[in-house]
């Protein structure tokens, strides 16, 4: 297949991978389509808030030399998208947000710099939620992103979740092979969720957050987003490794996540969690979940039921816990040695102009409800206690892992929403981590995986937990769920389709 | 516990955060309708419970004493908004 | 000595606890590895963690951690194998992250204790209640600009020890006596230099004052303290202070206050007061601070040998006084100066010549023990001279002068000099038969009884033979001569 046929940017990206290295097309060409797709379809979607093309070129032009050369990385060549969270050095990086909108990094992230080591070409940044707080790209101060899918019969803009909802939405509309995601209470899982791809968010501690602006740092991890369970493999096996220079990076070797995709699933022991069972969960969410738990079996799993009893508490401990740190994670936003300033007569009128005109509603939201949970007199009612409360959530899992060797539940407690259904309270917003953010309390890897469509025609996932650094396994079991699952659907907006239109005119 | 307008004033202050005056209503409500929804943890016995400080899976690591960084003034100073020669400024600060 | 100070309406006592901010010795920063050193160009001594940039993470330098295990040792200190770094949260012009990466709850070092020696030669302890590693914070610069202030981040990130006393100190001169001893402990383990004029110690002092049998009341934070003088002054001003606000009817605030040093005058710091509230949690970014028992067991072994065991020692091996023990250690280098002197010398000589003539020096030439006119061994091979008899101790005086001057061996000024004792009996019999000859009158005078004119034929001997006659020599021939 030439890189300028029109299904080019359809392939997955272990099969553009694998024609850039049997040279059956350039970088240069896949690039160039790649590049043409983002600039026809990107006013619409605004998946990417910058667009880097004369250096992804110079990148493809490298990663030709270098697959001739018989030195092509595992990414040799393949076009991808960037979070906006993680520096690149000379390349705007905003968090999406007003307070960030001209810093230039003079730094690479350590997660961006190891898939420019593996050869991978960066097309752009990718949009989210401001400093990644949110649940449906909502919050960017670059404006909303479009979910590449539409409802059957409507044409209302839906939201592609949150907070890396640029990467689901770009990767779920073909303009890359797979972009880079972080995940702080499921930002990675839930667009994937909501865009019909797969994202997994990796063992807290398996990819540096050394140069990705910090959200909640004990919870923040980096991870890939792609179409295939294969594509997360090969780009995760890029992105993770140890890193000195983030003290909470985990040293230990990075396992072949590829070769373990096609491992057998005989004898595993799938667990089933009660308590994801939510009270008024669509219908459809029940159904797709009770076919997950058909395809495990017949692939040849032990299916049991499990009970993790503090998962209702997660969701709750998880807004105490990540504001407290963003709250400090944020106060370098100070409009003196980077970023936006509004000018003040005294150093407090600067930094509170600054901060006001800087940061959005809910980032505001967010350093507010920190900043109180950690106040004088509330600490031990909030913080403390939502410590101790992740320490049980972290040990129901330790607990149920003795017995099973990972959890199935549904990603999200609903598909896509549109845009302007947005719920006004800040609350019911959250409720759409609820089954995402126990496993990022616990630090535990998990992985979403496109399972199928609700009666609109929407694509809904699966969740797989594993166990602390058992990657391999959930690559194995949602291989085996991809594979049962045989997701053709495609979204209404796709390059491809922008390629044909292009060629036809 | 209820969240009022002084304390919204008062954590605003603390993160330096300019608010005005007619939004404190708001956001008191706001505040209260978030935190009204945690108190669900008060249900939750941690008595005898450790805090969980960080997930407990990398192993301790020092540095060694050498200078290995610095000497990059000019990137440093690169995205100031506001500078004079080597330094950054703010509005003068009285002591 | 007991410290009152006598109100209108009784005898006050004051309460003082000091927290010290030493700055530790090290290469690089605490969590980064930008350089450590003092001075530099504006913002070169800065790394983007230092400068508190997005993404940045900090990983702490094991050197700073061993320095602050050594520091809690030296002060007979609890160490603690596991702690923990806060964050102190506030906002300032000169703190990047708007945070301080500190130890609030889990300090790495716990209780200890200083022994402290007054003026009048009493001791008292002095409680440590904690020792714990923090960042330093960058520098505003207030005077250079109308409307702005500019920003250094050269200290930014540089490792701190705050080292917190217990309320036992109770007079001024108690705190000076702190102070100082803190400050020779830390300079003999070599953990901090202890300079206070370029600021890499300092002090916050907590004073309240009370009447007897009461508990403690409000006290108040005088902040950034910089020299030993300022502690001493700034108690008793912020004391009295006190007492009259107390005697007026009045209560003193818990505030934070500023020491000036020419008025002689604390002031309060209220906008700094404002709403504090530095919301500490544990750092996300970092782990717990786990210490290896071998390698403080190894720290340990290694620690030099400090003031207090040291000044022990030279009492029982040098025979040195209570008083001149406390000015040989006052440092290290003096102490190991003496000692290289000493060792095997006549103590008594060497303790004489260290403590006069070559102190006299020092000050005389405004040098340093570090970088003396005259080393230990040229001092050692004077004393040598003198008591080999190669010359007398009139003489080492003058060659000792000429050392100063010129840094030559003694002994080839010696000998340049023609300055070797004159031992040849015949040759001081010679001069005393001349000077006896001379002098015929005097001698007369002194058979008739006038002992005293014995001194009068032993300078006009010495004279004659240049002053190198061997003084015991001339003394046994002239009585001889004399009495024929």
């Amino acid at each position: 297949m030439a890189a300028d046929t029109p299904n080019a940017l359809d392939m997955s990206l272990v099969e553009a991978r694998d024609g850039l290295v049997r040279k059956a097309f350039s970088s240069v060409e896949l690039t160039t389509a790649a590049l043409a797709a983002v600039e026809a379809l990107n006013p619409r979607l605004n998946a990417y808030i910058t667009v880097t093309g004369d250096q992804a070129l110079a990148q493809a032009a490298q990663a030709d030399a270098a697959i001739a050369a018989g030195e092509a990385g595992p990414m040799a060549g393949v076009p991808v998208g960037i979070k906006d969270l993680f520096c690149t050095k000379g390349v705007r990086t905003t968090a999406a947000s007003n307070i960030l909108r001209d810093f230039v990094p003079p730094y690479e992230s350590t997660v961006t710099a190891n898939l420019r080591r593996d050869g991978a070409v960066f097309l752009g940044k990718t949009n989210l939620d401001e400093f990644a707080m949110g649940s449906g790209n909502l919050t960017s101060a670059f404006g909303p992103v479009e979910n590449p899918w539409k409802r059957a019969g409507s044409d209302a803009a839906l939201v592609p979740g949150g907070s890396s909802g640029g990467s689901a939405a770009a990767v779920a509309a073909g303009l890359g092979f797979g972009a880079t995601g972080t995940d702080t209470g499921g930002s990675i899982r839930q667009p994937a969720s909501y865009c019909g791809i797969t994202g997994i968010k990796p063992t807290y501690g398996r990819c540096s957050r050394f140069g990705t602006i910090a959200f909640a740092s004990s919870l923040d991890q980096a991870g890939p987003m792609a179409r295939t369970v294969a594509d997360c493999a090969v780009m995760l096996g890029s992105m993770a490794g140890f890193d000195a220079q983030d003290s909470t990076s985990v040293d230990r070797p990075v396992p072949d996540y590829l070769a373990a995709c096609g491992r057998s699933l005989k004898g595993l022991r799938i667990g089933i969690p009660r308590e994801y069972h939510a009270p008024g969960m669509p219908a459809e969410i029940e159904a797709i979940w009770q076919q997950g738990i058909a395809w495990l079996r017949d692939a040849g799993c032990e299916i049991v039921d499990v009970s993790l009893p503090h998962t209702k508490y997660g969701l709750a401990t998880y807004y105490i816990i990540a504001p407290a740190e963003c709250s400090s994670n944020l106060a370098r936003y100070d409009g003196v040695r980077f970023g936006a300033r509004v000018a003040g007569g005294t150093l407090d009128e600067l930094y509170e102009n600054t901060r006001r005109a800087g940061f959005g509603d809910e980032t505001r939201r967010r350093i507010m409800m920190g900043t109180y949970v950690l106040s004088a007199g509330y600490y031990d009612a909030y913080y403390l206690k939502a410590q101790k409360v992740r320490s049980l959530i972290q040990r129901d899992f330790t607990d149920v892992f003795a017995d099973v060797d990972v959890l199935l539940t549904p990603t999200a407690p609903s598909a896509a929403f549109a845009q302007d259904e947005k719920p006004s309270d800040p609350v019911q917003m959250y409720l759409n981590d609820i089954f995402t953010v126990p496993a990022s309390m616990a630090g535990v890897p998990a992985m979403s995986v496109p399972a199928g469509v609700d009666a609109q025609g929407l694509p809904l996932g699966l969740q797989l937990i594993g166990r602390f650094f058992d990657e391999e396994t959930l690559f194995a079991v949602g291989s085996a769920l991809e594979r049962a699952a045989a997701f053709t659907h495609r979204p209404a907006l796709r390059a491809s389709d922008v390629a044909r239109a292009g060629i036809a005119s | 516990m209820s969240l009022d307008t002084a304390t919204v004033r008062r954590i605003a202050r603390l993160a330096r955060i300019g608010i005005e005056e007619n939004e404190t209503e708001g956001l008191a409500r706001e505040l209260n309708g978030i935190f009204g929804w945690i108190e669900q943890l008060d249900e939750v016995d941690v008595s005898g419970v450790a805090p969980m400080i960080g997930t407990g899976l990398a192993t301790p690591r020092m540095r060694e004493d050498v200078v290995t960084d610095g000497d990059r003034r000019d990137d440093v100073l690169s995205n100031a908004p506001d500078r004079v020669d080597a330094f950054f400024t703010v509005p003068k600060v009285v002591e | 000595m007991t410290y009152r100070i006598e109100g209108r309406t009784g005898t006050w006592e004051i309460v003082v606890g000091l927290e010290v901010h030493a700055q530790v010795i090290s290469q690089a920063k605490l969590f980064s590895g930008a350089s450590a050193t003092y001075g530099g160009a504006p913002n070169t001594h800065v790394s983007f963690i230092d400068a508190g940039f997005p993404g940045m993470l900090p990983v702490v330098n094991r050197e700073c951690v061993a320095q602050a295990v050594r520091t809690g040792l030296g002060l007979a200190a609890h160490i603690n194998v596991v702690s923990r770094f806060d964050r102190k949260n506030y906002f300032y012009a000169d703190l990047p992250q708007g945070y301080q990466i500190s130890q609030f709850e889990h300090p790495i070092v716990g209780s200890g204790v200083i022994e402290i020696e007054l003026a009048d030669g009493a001791t008292r302890e002095i409680g440590i209640t904690r020792l714990h590693l923090e960042q330093d914070a960058g520098k505003s610069m207030h005077d250079q600009d109308p409307t702005r202030s500019f920003i250094d981040l050269n200290r930014s990130g540089v490792a701190l020890m705050e080292i917190v006393s217990e309320p036992d100190i109770r007079s001024p001169e108690e705190a000076g006596a702190y102070v100082r001893k803190l400050r020779q402990i830390l300079r003999y383990l070599g953990t901090c230099d202890g300079n206070m004029e370029e600021g890499s110690m300092r002090a916050d002092v907590n004073v309240s004052v009370r009447q007897a049998g009461e508990a403690f009341r409000t006290r108040c934070e005088i902040k950034n303290v910089n020299s030993i003088r300022y502690v001493m002054q700034a108690i008793e001003a912020e004391a009295q202070r006190q007492v009259e606000v107390w005697e007026s009817g009045g209560t003193v605030d818990q505030e934070t206050r500023l020491f000036d040093p020419g008025r002689g005058e604390t002031r309060s710091l209220r906008s700094k007061e404002d709403a504090h509230d530095y919301r500490y949690f544990p750092d996300p970014d970092l782990l717990p601070l786990v210490l290896d028992e071998g390698w403080v067991a190894g720290l340990k072994a290694s620690l030099p040998e400090l003031p207090d065991a040291k000044r022990a020692r030279l009492e029982a091996d040098y025979g040195v006084t209570r008083y001149e023990s406390g000015v040989l250690t006052a440092e290290q280098a003096i102490a190991d100066f003496y000692e290289t002197v000493a060792r095997g010398l006549d103590t008594r000589l060497a303790t004489n010549w260290v403590l006069g003539d070559f102190f006299a020096a020092l000050n005389r030439t405004g040098r340093s023990i570090e970088d003396s006119p005259v080393s230990a061994a040229s001092l050692r091979a004077l004393l040598g001279l003198i008591t080999d008899s190669t010359i007398n101790g009139k003489i080492a005086k003058d060659v000792f002068e000429e050392m100063v001057d010129t840094g030559d061996e003694p002994m080839a000024i010696v000998e340049r000099r023609g300055l070797k004792q004159v031992t040849d009996t015949g040759a001081i019999d010679a001069a005393i038969a001349r000077v006896l000859a001379d002098n015929a009158d005097k001698v007369a005078e002194y058979k008739s009884g006038k002992d005293k004119l014995f001194g009068f034929f032993v300078g006009q001997t010495m004279k004659a033979m240049a002053g190198k006659g061997n003084p015991a020599l001339v003394n046994e021939a002239l009585k001889k001569q004399l009495a024929d």
